[in-house]
């Protein structure tokens, strides 16, 4: 076991050894994967970003279902029923009296409410509901719509229905982005690495003759392609985190406008680790490639 | 200790390096291949190495049958040969000291010890004074002493030579001599490649005489 970890402390060394043997490679290409990861991250926070505002818009989803005007209290509570045996959400019921107040309390509209001979409003549900899903939200409208004296249900299904298209080309986007920058990660780990083997060809067939194992060999070029990508990683998070100081007031200010209480969200502990794993992985499996091809080309 | 049996290399294009080789080594002897340029030293080395596999035929080290052994099993059994080559194989970007660490770091022995042994083969074979100077630096027959040192490094009890004396001088070349039959008077079984007369009179040795890829002599 000690020599297990030796054997493996040593290849550490030795992959930091390089990178740090040549600095200005290394930071070029820590600049290259920190490119390459950041923005397909920047891509997935701006959706998370966009997607949380969804959310909270969705949570003023609402589905009205408007009584007909001779509904009387059995009706009402027939749907009272209906709705709490359907499970749908939180659902509050407006009298029309309650309506016809708040009406009133709108500006403007205080004189004309009281010139009407009757209260023309009517009974109503609000219902929140739990699934916000537009198909669901649909499914529910639909069925609302057939109960008894339900004369019109109301649901903003278009817009819901672009928001979440707009949410889903965008994550379908940032997935072909993501994986396209992968692919050119796992290249530019593989080149460097093949580079390396290359250069360090001699040292290679002697360490073979001499009794080194094919893993004995690919250690150190192994953990070189993971470290490089985990620190390539950490620059992405950095590149973001910068991204996110300077982008936060303007979009601050702009969904001011809209009158939301909103602020981009920041990185999180586990969204850099999340970060540095992936860029670690990927140079990991760059290196791999690079190590098995031309391993065996040398042998 | 090495059973050769019905050896035979031939290449892709037709060459017979060896043809239908039978000798047996026993543990601690010193033996002499010997033959002109061409006649299939370096292969047969190349072969008992496991450098290289043979067309046909057996090669037997300590029981183990070396052409049946699987390819990740090979650095395991080159860590119990000390080999030794004519171009030396050392690394030039490294100093004399860690050129003989490399084989200890590769069985993965404390940093520590693997240095106190590294110096202690390095004092053998003369040059513990040299330990810090890079290979380029030091002269053929230095060169061979400290290849000599890296193979003796993980204590061998087989040390396999190509062609150690060529292109030194006769000086570098005695050193050279004395140190195997060191090695040699301590129960190694060495197994030299070569076809250096002065050394092989020095010596009544068994010589293991080949003929374009054919043993002429020196089976038993």
């Amino acid at each position: 076991m000690m020599t297990f970890l030796a054997q493996h402390g040593l290849a550490l060394r030795s992959a930091l050894r390089r990178l740090v043997a040549s600095p200005l490679n290394t930071v070029l290409s820590l600049m290259v994967i920190g490119a390459a990861l950041a923005l397909p991250s920047a891509g997935w926070i701006v959706l998370d970003n966009v997607q949380d505002i969804a959310g909270n818009i969705s949570g003023t989803q609402q589905i009205s279902l408007f009584m007909a005007v001779d509904a009387g209290r059995k009706d009402t509570a027939e749907i009272e029923a209906r709705l709490k045996e359907a499970k749908v959400g939180k659902w509050r019921f407006v009298p029309k009296e309650e309506a016809l107040k708040n009406l009133q309390a709108t500006e403007g509209m205080n004189e004309i409410v009281a010139s009407l001979p009757r209260n023309p409003l009517p009974d109503a549900f609000v219902v929140e509901p739990a699934d916000t899903r537009p198909e669901s939200l649909e499914e529910l409208a639909k069925t609302a719509a057939g109960w008894p004296k339900v004369a019109h249900v109301q649901l903003d299904s278009a817009w819901i229905k672009r928001l979440d298209l707009f949410l889903r080309i965008g994550k379908l986007t940032v997935t072909l982005l993501a994986s396209l920058f992968a692919g050119a990660l796992v290249a530019v780990t593989f080149n460097t690495i093949r580079l390396q083997i290359l250069a360090q060809a001699d040292e290679i067939e002697v360490a073979k003759l001499i009794g080194a194992t094919d893993a004995y060999v690919s250690r150190p070029f192994l953990y070189f392609g993971a470290v490089q990508g985990v620190l390539g990683g950490l620059f992405a998070t950095v590149l973001l985190m910068a991204a996110g100081y300077v982008l936060a007031p303007p979009v601050g200010e702009l969904i001011e406008l809209y009158g939301g209480g909103f602020a981009l969200q920041s990185l999180s502990a586990a969204n850099i680790a999340v970060i540095a794993a992936i860029g670690g992985g990927l140079g990991w499996l760059g290196a791999q490639l690079s190590v098995t091809i031309y391993l065996r080309r040398i042998a | 200790m090495i059973s050769v049996s019905a050896l035979t290399k031939r290449y892709p294009e037709g060459l017979e390096a060896i043809k239908d080789v039978t000798f047996d080594i026993s543990a601690g002897e010193m033996v002499f291949i010997s033959g002109h340029s061409g006649a299939g030293k370096s292969t047969l080395f190349k072969l008992l190495a496991a450098i290289e596999r043979p067309t046909s035929g057996s090669i037997v080290i300590n029981g183990q049958n070396i052409t049946a052994l699987r390819q990740s099993a090979i650095p395991y059994l080159r860590r119990n040969i000390g080999l030794i080559f004519q171009d030396q194989k050392l690394l030039f970007d490294r100093t004399a000291l860690d050129n003989v660490l490399l084989p200890l770091a590769i069985v993965g022995l404390p940093h520590k010890e693997a240095v106190r042994r590294a110096r202690a083969a390095l004092d053998k074979v003369g040059l513990l004074d040299r330990e810090n100077v890079n290979p380029i630096a030091l002269s053929g027959g230095e060169q061979q002493r400290l290849a000599i040192a890296r193979a003796i490094v993980n204590r061998p009890s087989i040390m396999l030579a190509d062609e150690p004396t060529a292109n030194l001088d006769s000086d570098s070349a005695s050193t050279i001599h004395a140190l195997f039959r060191a090695f040699h008077q301590v129960g190694v079984t060495v197994v030299v490649a070569t076809h250096d007369p002065q050394w092989m009179a020095q010596f009544s040795p068994r010589i293991i005489r080949l003929e374009r890829g054919r043993l002429l002599g020196g089976a038993a």
